[in-house]
């Protein structure tokens, strides 16, 4: 009897070394002789660097080197940004340790090399640089007035990149209704809850780089084409890795810097950064400011939407900096059928850290966006947000469905999964409980919000990235190493760092090949063991590496196939595969194991002619559409109207994730994606004082939440399969967090809306909230 | 430098360190029980969080010197042969993803336990206020924790 | 972050401590429980020359009866407090308030004495102190000193304590019949500092509120007694008196603008939080 593996709660292999504190986090290594790098960062948000005396540093206690940019000008390039969004895009050169001009607070400037990490703390204090101050470029919309400042000499935009699909002058001609919105999205620090860290070994002429990356595929094909170090001789290990959600999807300046100093050196280095580090310098998140205009009629059908984006490139374009955006064009329309689309963004450069992936990249903020524009549609039409909703959207019999914004979503079930998150919630009850505190003007107001999102996992079919000149492809690769003992080797280019690949995968091979889940090892974040990769970002896992680890596996049935024939001494056209088995059809007895295969592989004695003794296999896969994962999330707030205090009471969350490998893990993806989601409605905020420099640069000042200020999260799933993949799965890493926060800011505003409250901006905190109270009322702001 | 003598995890380590080193560096460098990660500057993110003399305190937070003569037990002290009950809930209830902040949640846990052996849910989410997770958005920590009261842990 | 270098010093009697303290010079600095000071070494924001860790003694820990005061000992941390039966029986607000300290591993070490002598505004322990009237006991090289609640807070982070002055203990009065008491702490994540707490305290007698006292955290650059309010609610006899009585909680206090909240918002949040806190410590709510 085989069981199923493929939807089963198996609970996962990565635990046993991470709960006993086996872990193998990047600042464990230890080498022999191992040096400590600590960086010097700017102090000013602008300036020119007039000179930087590193003398002193080096002849501190303990100290090996310490170097300013003039010591890397020849070698270090420029950081890469792999996505120019469009042919006359600005890309300034972004040196990794700055030469003559930072730009951001937490620029790298200098550095120590030294004995240990004490030591080079210390020098870092002797170091001396004079700067003179430029000034601060912060407000995108005033950046990018006639006389701003200029953050880079070619100017404060860095591109417009434009979308229109339909005819938007029809749309929004004599159309009844029409609304205008702007909404601003807060930028947010991504707080991995592993710093990052560095260590680079060189032997000879060759470098083995670890880094707490989600990307050491991409890091060392970019480390080699700008740093000119053959790539046969850069090895890259994500050891494990402490979380990522996009801010480790990052080709940094402090990966290059470590590389170079070994390299100078010709010393084992490392580098750890620290909390405080790291809110200066690791990518920072979001940062929009959304125009939104609507079209519809009367009776709520929508016409047109239009989108004007402004987004906070930051400093400098990072990684996917300028693409991040992009990946919401096509999601302002979310579920919802119209007959136009326009939208527009226009990247702007600041004096501040730069912004790249942060968990749902583009989508959250697209969602967000257009889930309160429907609020606001609503209002304004004086209907049920959730009825508003249903005149809308895709129905389940219009599948497959090209988008206005030109995706064809190849399945989905919005009606399902709303009636059941409607019932889950008791949607009917809490607008009864909701009508009466408003007529009895309860000081404490109920709000409901509503999130019927859809999003776009599984990054990304490689032709559509070319269209979109993103620098690479979208498609993953898989080997599968069959031991000869029958074990099984599954070698993944997807780079878990927390997501429990090693079980997935585990539970895809086992019933691919009919082997025990304990039977198979899943290898990866290693360039010298896992050699191909696109690493994981995008919700792209499952929909993408996932697929081709069962190409993988398909390749090794095929294969196995050929020498089971050999030897039973049968026809291969004779046989047939049952799970873990290929046997003679008809006569069951007769048949051959893959552990039997693999073993008379190893083995070879007695192969047919012409095959070769390996029953391993290498298989690429290319998506040749994205996965579209839909739900509906409905989320009920208290407020508080004296103080402004939100606190949440119930939150459901019905979704739609296609096919389930492993419930578990899908709960904890989604657990932790709606707790994130949450977090930036309600606490988290990177704040910069008006000379640029960041307030928030420690947990007491960035407010992660905590246990004890999140709700606990109702869940459920409906199961639309995909049809776009043979696992019909969809992905699911990015959903909770693009669904969740339009929930939780609507119901904040639904909440107030008698008061005449429209808006309260994001994070929704009590100050703002009782400052929006006021403000309705007519009191102070 | 000054002496130091203590037990983490029932072994005895005598070494001069500066006054300024941190507990978890002694841990994590000196002793070589990189079990203990460090998450934060500020004591707010937990991740560090051992039991010192059989309470639980952020390791980041104490100077080694502070811990002279103390007994300390990391996650890697904790299982006794067998899995902690905790080491075991959090597994079973899928309570960990990246696993950075397990070590000290998991920690918080036990001395939570120590201290209220059959909480409520209210009360576990208070007793992990000190302890940030950015993966699982805490519910089946939570989870976890009544799972492993239920089990008695503290008996 | 690395804290920069210091000298340690772990004396074994108080008054080794103050003489190691005096001889340190002005850079000298005492360390508690450190869950205060240790952030600020790690960040750099504080470079003590000589750190005298006063760890050790075993005479500054523990609740003392008094007769009609308790006498805190300073090394007392805020675990003991929660749990201590004297604090419970005769000063439970101090309880209260330190429950809400940080979170659990840091009120272990962290101690009472060492979160006065910070001298934080917005800390809980000292608007507590000063709505409960009391007095620090401190030794120096002169001797030991009384400084009341009120005298001892001067400024940011600051204290009267004199330089090579050790806070040893505090004494607070025991609360008598009749009164009742509420810490209401605002705070935007359950472990953040508050944007404003209120300590109140109220005695009643007869139905109505014969005495209240009320301490305010984080309402300027020292914890702020709210004596307006405090006259306001005296007679009170129902909330909505005491919540007319609270719209006086800010006078003459001088809130900080910051990250959290602009001043105007504290002023408004004390006035409500006040509002609720009486009606908690006088038992109307």
């Amino acid at each position: 009897m085989t069981v199923t593996e493929i939807g089963r709660a198996r609970t996962r292999k990565e635990d046993a070394r991470l709960v006993t504190g086996q872990t193998s986090w990047t600042d464990n290594i230890q080498l022999p002789g191992l040096l400590h790098i600590a960086f010097l960062r700017s102090p000013m948000a602008h300036a020119r660097i007039t000179s930087v005396d590193v003398s002193a540093a080096r002849g501190a206690p303990g100290v090996i080197a310490a170097f300013s940019g003039a010591d890397f000008a020849a070698e270090q390039g420029s950081l890469p940004c792999a996505w120019p969004v469009t042919p006359d895009i600005i890309i300034p050169a972004h040196p990794p340790m700055a030469t003559d001009e930072v730009r951001y607070v937490g620029e790298i400037v200098a550095c120590v090399v030294a004995r240990n990490k004490y030591a080079a703390a210390d020098a870092l204090e002797l170091i001396d640089v004079d700067y003179e101050p430029l000034p601060a470029v912060l407000d995108m919309e005033a950046a990018l007035a006639e006389g701003s400042p200029k953050v880079h000499e070619a100017g404060n935009k860095s591109f417009v990149w434009p979308l229109v699909n339909g005819d938007m002058d029809a749309a929004f001609r004599d159309a009844p209704v029409v609304i205008e919105r702007t909404y601003r999205q807060q930028r947010l620090i991504p707080s991995a809850m592993e710093p990052r860290a560095t260590v680079c070994e060189p032997v000879g002429d060759e470098f083995t780089l670890w880094s707490a990356t989600q990307i050491p595929h991409v890091l060392r094909f970019l480390l080699a084409a700008v740093l000119g170090i053959p790539e046969q001789k850069l090895r890259v290990v994500a050891p494990d890795v402490g979380g990522g959600f996009g801010s480790k999807l990052q080709v940094t300046a402090e990966e290059f810097l470590t590389v170079l100093i070994a390299r100078k050196l010709g010393r084992p280095v490392k580098w750890t950064e620290s909390r405080s580090e790291g809110n200066l310098a690791v990518h920072h998140g979001r940062d929009q400011i959304q125009r939104i205009k609507i079209a519809a009629d009367r009776d709520g059908r929508l016409r047109g939407l239009s989108v004007d984006l402004l987004a906070d490139m930051g400093a400098y374009l990072m990684l996917v900096t300028p693409g991040v955006p992009l990946l919401g064009a096509f999601m302002y329309n979310a579920i919802y059928k119209m007959d136009a689309l326009s939208f527009k963004c226009t990247g702007v450069f600041t004096t501040k850290v730069p912004t790249d992936a942060y968990r749902g990249a583009g989508r959250p903020e697209a969602t967000f966006a257009i889930e309160h524009a429907m609020d606001d549609l609503a209002a304004e039409l004086g209907m049920d947000p959730l009825e508003l909703r249903k005149r809308n959207w895709i129905t389940h019999e219009e599948f497959p469905y090209t988008t206005i914004a030109g995706l064809t979503y190849d399945s989905g079930n919005y009606e399902a999964a709303t009636a059941k998150a409607v019932e889950l919630f008791g949607y009917d009850e809490l607008r009864r409980e909701q009508a009466s505190r408003r007529a009895s003007g309860d000081p404490v107001q109920l709000g409901i919000g509503i999130s019927t999102y859809t999003e776009m996992c599984g990054l990304a079919p490689s032709r559509l990235l070319g269209q979109l000149a993103y620098g690479a492809g979208g498609w993953e690769h898989a080997s599968i190493r069959m031991l000869p003992t029958g074990k099984v080797e599954v070698v993944t280019g997807s780079s878990a760092h927390g997501q429990g690949h090693e079980t997935a995968w585990s539970q895809i091979v086992a019933d691919q090949l009919g082997v025990a889940f304990e039977d198979i090892r899943v290898l990866h974040g290693d360039t010298a063991i896992s050699p191909k990769g696109m690493d994981t970002y995008g919700s792209r896992s499952l929909a993408v590496g996932g697929i081709a680890v069962v190409g993988a596996c398909e390749k090794v049935i095929a294969k196995a196939k050929v020498i089971a024939a050999g030897l039973l001494e049968v026809s291969a056209d004779d046989l047939e595969w049952t799970p873990g088995r290929w046997q003679v059809r008809g006569d069951p007895e007769q048949g051959r194991s893959i552990a039997e295969i693999s073993l008379a592989t190893f083995a070879a004695h007695n192969l047919p002619d012409g095959v070769e003794p390996s029953l391993d296999s290498d298989a690429a896969y290319d998506p040749n559409n994205f996965s579209y994962p839909h739900g509906t999330h409905l989320c009920a707030v208290e407020v508080d109207t004296e103080t402004g205090q939100v606190s949440i009471r119930s939150y459901v969350a019905v979704d739609d994730v296609g096919v389930v490998v492993n419930p578990l893990i899908v709960e904890g993806q989604l657990h932790g994606g709606i707790a994130q989601g949450i977090a930036q409605a309600l606490y988290e905020e990177a704040a910069y004082d008006a000379d640029g420099n960041l307030l928030t640069t420690t947990l007491a000042d960035y407010l992660v939440p905590s246990a004890a200020d999140l709700p606990t999260y109702v869940l459920d799933r409906t199961e639309t399969p995909a049809t776009s993949n043979p696992l019909g799965v969809k992905g699911v890493g990015e959903a909770g967090a693009i669904a969740s926060t339009p929930a939780v800011v609507g119901a904040v505003i639904d909440a107030l809306r008698p008061l005449g409250v429209t808006d309260v901006e994001m994070p929704c905190t009590s100050q703002r909230v009782w400052r929006a109270i006021n403000e309705a009322k007519g009191g102070a702001r | 430098m000054t002496k130091v003598s203590m037990t983490i995890d029932g072994v005895r380590y005598d070494d001069d360190v500066e006054p300024r080193m941190l507990l978890v560096h002694y841990l994590r460098e000196v002793a070589g029980r990189t079990g203990t990660p460090i998450g934060c500057d500020t004591s707010n993110c937990g991740a560090c969080t051992v039991l010192l003399n059989g309470m639980s305190a952020k390791s980041c937070s104490v100077l080694a010197v502070q811990a002279d003569g103390a007994e300390i037990t990391t996650i890697q002290g904790l299982a006794d042969g067998e899995w902690h009950p905790l080491q075991r809930a959090f597994h079973e209830e899928h309570a960990l993803q990246c696993g950075y902040c397990t070590p000290g949640m998991i920690m918080a846990a036990a001395d939570l336990l120590r201290e209220n052996p059959h909480p409520t849910e209210h009360e576990v989410r208070e007793g992990l206020e000190g302890n940030l997770c950015r993966c699982t958005g805490y519910q089946n920590i939570v989870r976890a924790v009544l799972r492993a009261a239920s089990e008695g842990v503290a008996s | 972050m690395i804290p920069a270098q210091f000298e340690y010093v772990r004396p074994g009697s108080l008054g080794e401590a103050v003489r190691a303290l005096g001889g340190g010079g002005d850079d000298a600095k005492v360390i508690a429980g450190g869950q205060s000071l240790l952030p600020l070494l790690r960040l750099r924001l504080a470079y003590p020359s000589l750190l005298v860790d006063i760890g050790g003694l075993g005479e500054l820990s523990g609740v003392r009866d008094a007769g009609d005061a308790l006498v805190i000992g300073a090394m007392t941390t805020h675990y003991s407090l929660i749990g201590d039966p004297l604090i419970r029986d005769h000063c439970g607000l101090i309880a209260s308030a330190a429950g809400t300290v940080a979170d659990p591993a840091v009120r272990h070490r962290g101690t009472i004495g060492g979160s006065l002598a910070h001298a934080d505004p917005a800390g809980d322990l000292p608007a507590v102190m000063v709505a409960l009237d009391a007095t620090m006991l401190a030794t120096g090289p002169g001797g030991e000193r009384e400084i009341a609640a009120g005298d001892f807070f001067v400024d940011y982070l600051t204290t009267s304590l004199a330089p090579g002055e050790i806070l040893t203990a505090v004494r607070v009065p025991k609360l008598g019949h009749g009164w009742g008491f509420r810490y209401e702490k605002f705070q935007p994540t359950a472990q953040a500092w508050a944007i404003v707490g209120v300590a109140a305290l109220a005695r009643r007698d007869n139905g109505h509120v014969a005495e209240a006292r009320i301490g305010l955290t984080n309402m300027g650059t020292v914890p702020v007694r709210a004596h307006a309010a405090e006259a306001a609610a005296s007679g009170a006899a129902s909330r909505e008196a005491l919540a007319a009585a609270a719209e006086h909680a800010d006078e003459g206090s001088d809130p900080p603008s910051d990250l959290r909240a602009a001043a105007d918002y504290r002023r408004h949040l004390a006035r409500v939080l006040t509002g609720r806190a009486l009606a908690g410590a006088a038992g109307l709510s």
